[in-house]
Protein backbone atom coordinates (compact mmCIF):
# COMPACT_ATOMS: atom_id res chain seq x y z
CA UNK A 1 0.00 0.00 0.00
CA UNK A 2 1.49 3.25 -0.65
CA UNK A 3 1.96 5.58 2.14
CA UNK A 4 3.25 9.28 1.72
CA UNK A 5 4.87 10.63 5.24
CA UNK A 6 4.59 14.22 4.69
CA UNK A 7 7.32 16.00 7.36
CA UNK A 8 7.59 19.29 8.25
CA UNK A 9 8.95 21.73 10.53
CA UNK A 10 7.11 22.31 14.06
CA UNK A 11 5.55 26.25 14.16
CA UNK A 12 8.09 28.28 15.57
CA UNK A 13 11.12 26.49 15.38
CA UNK A 14 13.19 28.70 12.01
CA UNK A 15 13.53 27.77 9.08
CA UNK A 16 16.45 29.50 7.82
CA UNK A 17 15.35 27.36 3.91
CA UNK A 18 12.03 28.87 3.95
CA UNK A 19 13.43 32.39 4.49
CA UNK A 20 15.75 32.33 1.80
CA UNK A 21 12.85 30.62 -0.55
CA UNK A 22 10.23 33.29 1.11
CA UNK A 23 13.14 36.16 -0.34
CA UNK A 24 13.63 34.53 -3.82
CA UNK A 25 9.66 34.93 -4.40
CA UNK A 26 9.74 38.17 -3.07
CA UNK A 27 12.51 38.81 -5.66
CA UNK A 28 10.54 37.60 -8.75
CA UNK A 29 7.57 39.57 -7.31
CA UNK A 30 5.51 37.49 -5.84
CA UNK A 31 3.32 38.38 -2.63
CA UNK A 32 4.06 35.49 -0.54
CA UNK A 33 4.63 35.24 3.25
CA UNK A 34 5.18 32.16 5.66
CA UNK A 35 7.14 30.13 3.16
CA UNK A 36 7.78 26.43 5.22
CA UNK A 37 9.82 23.60 3.08
CA UNK A 38 9.32 19.93 4.78
CA UNK A 39 10.27 16.53 2.79
CA UNK A 40 8.34 14.55 1.59
CA UNK A 41 8.34 10.50 1.86
CA UNK A 42 7.06 8.29 -0.34
CA UNK A 43 6.90 4.30 0.47
CA UNK A 44 5.36 1.05 -0.10
CA UNK A 45 4.04 -0.11 2.70
CA UNK A 46 2.85 -4.59 2.96
CA UNK A 47 -0.24 -4.42 4.32
CA UNK A 48 -4.03 -5.45 4.41
CA UNK A 49 -5.74 -2.47 5.07
CA UNK A 50 -5.29 1.13 5.31
CA UNK A 51 -5.06 1.45 9.14
CA UNK A 52 -2.40 -1.84 9.26
CA UNK A 53 -0.24 0.82 7.05
CA UNK A 54 -0.95 4.09 8.53
CA UNK A 55 -0.03 2.30 12.11
CA UNK A 56 3.32 1.01 10.19
CA UNK A 57 4.15 4.34 8.73
CA UNK A 58 3.63 5.80 12.74
CA UNK A 59 5.90 3.81 14.06
CA UNK A 60 8.25 4.44 11.25
CA UNK A 61 7.76 8.19 11.59
CA UNK A 62 8.51 7.61 15.92
CA UNK A 63 12.03 5.15 15.43
CA UNK A 64 13.40 7.14 12.24
CA UNK A 65 11.70 9.95 10.46
CA UNK A 66 10.82 12.01 12.33
CA UNK A 67 12.84 14.10 15.18
CA UNK A 68 9.97 15.25 17.52
CA UNK A 69 12.52 17.56 18.75
CA UNK A 70 12.09 19.91 15.69
CA UNK A 71 9.42 18.08 13.05
CA UNK A 72 5.98 16.46 13.32
CA UNK A 73 4.50 14.83 10.49
CA UNK A 74 1.01 13.74 8.70
CA UNK A 75 0.53 10.61 7.16
CA UNK A 76 -1.19 9.93 4.03
CA UNK A 77 -2.49 6.64 2.82
CA UNK A 78 -2.77 6.81 -0.92
CA UNK A 79 -3.97 2.97 -2.02
CA UNK B 1 43.56 5.99 28.86
CA UNK B 2 41.47 3.68 26.59
CA UNK B 3 40.14 5.42 23.39
CA UNK B 4 37.87 4.24 21.29
CA UNK B 5 36.54 6.00 17.89
CA UNK B 6 33.77 4.96 16.28
CA UNK B 7 33.69 5.39 11.73
CA UNK B 8 30.37 5.65 10.24
CA UNK B 9 30.52 6.22 6.72
CA UNK B 10 31.55 9.90 5.67
CA UNK B 11 33.01 10.12 9.01
CA UNK B 12 36.19 12.65 8.35
CA UNK B 13 37.26 13.59 11.20
CA UNK B 14 38.06 9.91 12.77
CA UNK B 15 41.50 10.67 12.01
CA UNK B 16 41.54 14.15 13.51
CA UNK B 17 40.03 12.26 16.85
CA UNK B 18 42.63 9.26 16.36
CA UNK B 19 45.53 11.87 16.31
CA UNK B 20 44.61 14.43 19.13
CA UNK B 21 43.95 11.34 21.64
CA UNK B 22 46.85 9.11 20.55
CA UNK B 23 49.37 10.69 19.12
CA UNK B 24 49.57 13.96 21.01
CA UNK B 25 48.06 12.69 24.18
CA UNK B 26 49.45 9.37 24.00
CA UNK B 27 46.27 7.50 24.61
CA UNK B 28 45.94 3.63 23.40
CA UNK B 29 43.20 5.13 20.61
CA UNK B 30 41.23 2.67 17.84
CA UNK B 31 38.89 3.04 15.69
CA UNK B 32 35.55 0.82 15.77
CA UNK B 33 33.81 0.13 12.45
CA UNK B 34 30.35 1.44 12.58
CA UNK B 35 29.30 -2.66 12.17
CA UNK B 36 30.70 -3.62 15.09
CA UNK B 37 28.62 -4.45 17.80
CA UNK B 38 31.14 -4.15 20.79
CA UNK B 39 33.41 -1.65 21.57
CA UNK B 40 37.05 -2.88 22.75
CA UNK B 41 37.00 -4.63 26.35
CA UNK B 42 38.14 -1.55 28.54
CA UNK B 43 37.16 1.44 26.25
CA UNK B 44 37.20 4.53 28.59
CA UNK B 45 36.30 7.70 26.26
CA UNK B 46 34.11 6.95 23.25
CA UNK B 47 35.25 9.76 20.99
CA UNK B 48 32.34 10.04 17.99
CA UNK B 49 34.04 12.05 15.53
CA UNK B 50 32.84 14.96 12.78
CA UNK B 51 31.89 14.56 9.70
CA UNK B 52 29.12 13.59 7.23
CA UNK B 53 27.92 10.59 8.36
CA UNK B 54 25.39 9.07 5.72
CA UNK B 55 25.78 12.07 3.72
CA UNK B 56 23.57 13.88 6.30
CA UNK B 57 20.57 11.59 4.74
CA UNK B 58 17.27 12.35 6.29
CA UNK B 59 18.90 14.39 9.27
CA UNK B 60 22.74 14.78 10.05
CA UNK B 61 23.17 12.31 12.55
CA UNK B 62 19.64 10.22 12.87
CA UNK B 63 20.92 6.77 10.38
CA UNK B 64 24.56 6.64 12.15
CA UNK B 65 22.12 7.40 15.60
CA UNK B 66 20.62 3.82 14.70
CA UNK B 67 23.85 2.04 13.34
CA UNK B 68 25.10 -1.68 15.34
CA UNK B 69 27.88 0.28 17.22
CA UNK B 70 25.38 2.47 19.10
CA UNK B 71 23.88 0.33 21.08
CA UNK B 72 27.02 -0.58 22.69
CA UNK B 73 27.95 3.45 23.18
CA UNK B 74 24.41 3.49 24.42
CA UNK B 75 24.95 1.15 27.21
CA UNK B 76 28.74 2.62 27.90
CA UNK B 77 27.33 6.07 28.58
CA UNK B 78 24.63 4.16 30.93
CA UNK B 79 27.42 2.73 32.78
CA UNK B 80 29.00 5.86 33.41
CA UNK B 81 31.52 5.49 30.19
CA UNK B 82 32.61 8.47 29.06
CA UNK B 83 31.62 10.06 25.38
CA UNK B 84 32.74 12.81 23.58
CA UNK B 85 31.01 13.87 20.23
CA UNK B 86 32.23 16.75 18.56
CA UNK B 87 30.51 18.06 15.18
CA UNK B 88 28.63 15.12 13.62
CA UNK B 89 29.35 13.43 17.03
CA UNK B 90 27.31 15.97 18.72
CA UNK B 91 24.40 15.41 16.19
CA UNK B 92 24.89 11.65 16.60
CA UNK B 93 24.32 12.02 20.65
CA UNK B 94 21.29 14.21 20.14
CA UNK B 95 20.06 11.78 17.36
CA UNK B 96 20.72 8.69 19.82
CA UNK B 97 18.80 10.56 22.55
CA UNK B 98 21.83 10.46 25.09
CA UNK B 99 21.67 14.33 25.00
CA UNK B 100 18.89 16.56 24.76
CA UNK B 101 18.11 18.92 21.56
CA UNK B 102 18.79 18.95 18.34
CA UNK B 103 21.05 21.08 15.81
CA UNK B 104 19.01 22.88 12.99
CA UNK B 105 20.62 24.61 10.10
CA UNK B 106 22.74 27.63 10.68
CA UNK B 107 20.59 30.55 10.65
CA UNK B 108 22.47 31.78 7.89
CA UNK B 109 22.04 29.10 6.11
CA UNK B 110 25.79 29.03 5.20
CA UNK B 111 28.56 26.28 6.34
CA UNK B 112 31.00 28.26 8.42
CA UNK B 113 33.97 27.42 9.09
CA UNK B 114 36.51 30.10 11.47
CA UNK B 115 38.43 29.96 14.25
CA UNK B 116 35.39 30.55 17.78
CA UNK B 117 36.09 31.60 21.12
CA UNK B 118 33.99 29.49 23.82
CA UNK B 119 33.30 29.85 27.53
CA UNK B 120 33.57 27.51 30.05
CA UNK B 121 30.28 27.44 32.03
CA UNK B 122 30.87 24.20 33.73
CA UNK B 123 33.88 23.09 35.64
CA UNK B 124 32.82 20.16 37.36
CA UNK B 125 32.64 18.11 34.26
CA UNK B 126 35.76 15.24 33.71
CA UNK B 127 35.99 16.86 30.29
CA UNK B 128 36.60 20.76 31.93
CA UNK B 129 37.94 19.65 35.38
CA UNK B 130 41.40 21.09 34.33
CA UNK B 131 39.64 24.74 32.99
CA UNK B 132 38.59 27.62 35.12
CA UNK B 133 34.97 28.86 35.36
CA UNK B 134 34.89 31.11 32.75
CA UNK B 135 37.79 30.13 31.17
CA UNK B 136 38.13 31.20 27.06
CA UNK B 137 39.46 29.11 24.74
CA UNK B 138 39.69 29.43 20.83
CA UNK B 139 38.96 26.51 18.42
CA UNK B 140 37.86 26.05 15.01
CA UNK B 141 34.42 25.61 14.26
CA UNK B 142 33.08 23.95 10.99
CA UNK B 143 29.79 22.82 10.23
CA UNK B 144 26.61 24.24 8.61
CA UNK B 145 23.89 22.73 11.11
CA UNK B 146 25.47 23.76 14.56
CA UNK B 147 22.04 25.88 15.51
CA UNK B 148 21.08 24.03 18.76
CA UNK B 149 17.37 23.47 19.53
CA UNK B 150 15.27 22.80 22.29
CA UNK B 151 11.63 23.45 23.15
CA UNK B 152 11.55 26.57 26.28
CA UNK B 153 10.75 24.01 28.82
CA UNK B 154 13.65 21.96 27.47
CA UNK B 155 16.07 24.31 27.55
CA UNK B 156 15.21 26.52 30.81
CA UNK B 157 15.92 22.90 32.81
CA UNK B 158 18.88 22.51 30.53
CA UNK B 159 20.09 25.70 31.79
CA UNK B 160 19.11 25.35 34.99
CA UNK B 161 20.72 22.36 35.80
CA UNK B 162 24.18 23.29 34.66
CA UNK B 163 23.99 21.09 31.19
CA UNK B 164 25.59 24.08 28.94
CA UNK B 165 29.20 23.48 29.21
CA UNK B 166 30.42 25.65 26.35
CA UNK B 167 29.08 29.20 25.25
CA UNK B 168 29.74 30.91 21.93
CA UNK B 169 31.57 34.58 23.16
CA UNK B 170 34.02 37.21 22.26
CA UNK B 171 38.01 36.83 22.93
CA UNK B 172 36.89 38.98 26.61
CA UNK B 173 34.40 36.11 27.17
CA UNK B 174 31.24 38.24 26.49
CA UNK B 175 28.24 35.78 25.35
CA UNK B 176 25.14 36.79 23.40
CA UNK B 177 23.54 36.74 19.82
CA UNK B 178 26.28 39.12 18.26
CA UNK B 179 28.95 36.37 19.47
CA UNK B 180 26.85 33.39 18.16
CA UNK B 181 27.65 32.72 14.67
CA UNK B 182 24.84 30.35 13.42
CA UNK B 183 21.76 31.63 15.85
CA UNK B 184 22.25 28.49 18.59
CA UNK B 185 19.90 29.10 21.66
CA UNK B 186 21.29 30.31 24.19
CA UNK B 187 24.30 30.73 22.40
CA UNK B 188 25.03 26.76 23.42
CA UNK B 189 27.85 25.30 22.01
CA UNK B 190 28.21 22.10 23.78
CA UNK B 191 26.01 20.66 26.21
CA UNK B 192 26.04 17.40 28.66
CA UNK B 193 23.66 15.24 29.86
CA UNK B 194 22.27 14.48 33.09
CA UNK B 195 25.08 12.73 35.04
CA UNK B 196 27.69 14.49 33.20
CA UNK B 197 29.95 11.57 31.37
CA UNK B 198 27.96 12.79 27.98
CA UNK B 199 29.13 15.70 26.28
CA UNK B 200 28.96 16.84 22.62
CA UNK B 201 30.60 20.09 21.34
CA UNK B 202 30.00 21.73 17.68
CA UNK B 203 33.34 23.00 17.76
CA UNK B 204 36.26 21.17 17.02
CA UNK B 205 38.56 21.20 20.00
CA UNK B 206 40.54 18.00 18.42
CA UNK B 207 41.60 20.21 15.81
CA UNK B 208 43.29 22.67 18.00
CA UNK B 209 45.82 20.53 20.03
CA UNK B 210 49.65 21.65 18.55
CA UNK B 211 50.68 24.58 17.34
CA UNK B 212 51.22 24.02 13.66
CA UNK B 213 47.75 23.66 13.49
CA UNK B 214 46.97 27.13 14.21
CA UNK B 215 46.48 26.83 18.11
CA UNK B 216 46.08 24.87 21.37
CA UNK B 217 42.72 25.93 22.44
CA UNK B 218 41.42 22.03 21.90
CA UNK B 219 44.06 20.83 24.78
CA UNK B 220 42.30 22.18 28.33
CA UNK B 221 39.62 19.61 27.56
CA UNK B 222 41.98 16.93 26.63
CA UNK B 223 44.37 17.71 29.62
CA UNK B 224 40.83 17.43 31.99
CA UNK B 225 40.17 14.15 30.56
CA UNK B 226 43.52 13.04 30.74
CA UNK B 227 43.55 14.54 35.24
CA UNK B 228 39.82 12.28 35.35
CA UNK B 229 41.58 9.07 34.17
CA UNK B 230 44.75 9.64 36.73
CA UNK B 231 42.23 10.38 39.36
CA UNK B 232 39.79 7.05 38.39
Amino acid sequence: MMVRVLVSLKSGILDPQGKAVEQGLHGFGFKVDHVRIGRLIEMDVPAATAEEAKAAALAMCEKLLVNPVMEKASIEVLA
Amino acid sequence: MKVAVPVFPGSNCDHDALHACGTVMGWDTVPVWHQETALPAGTELVFVPGGFSYGDYLRCGAIAALAPIMADIKRHAENGGLVFGVCNGFQILCEAQLLPGALLRNDTLRFIHKWVHLRCERTTLPFTSAMRPGEVICVPMAHAEGNFTLDEAGLGELEARGGVAFRYCDAAGNVGDDHTPNGAANGIAGITNLKGNVLGMMPHPERAVEPAQGGVGGLPILRSLAAAFAKA
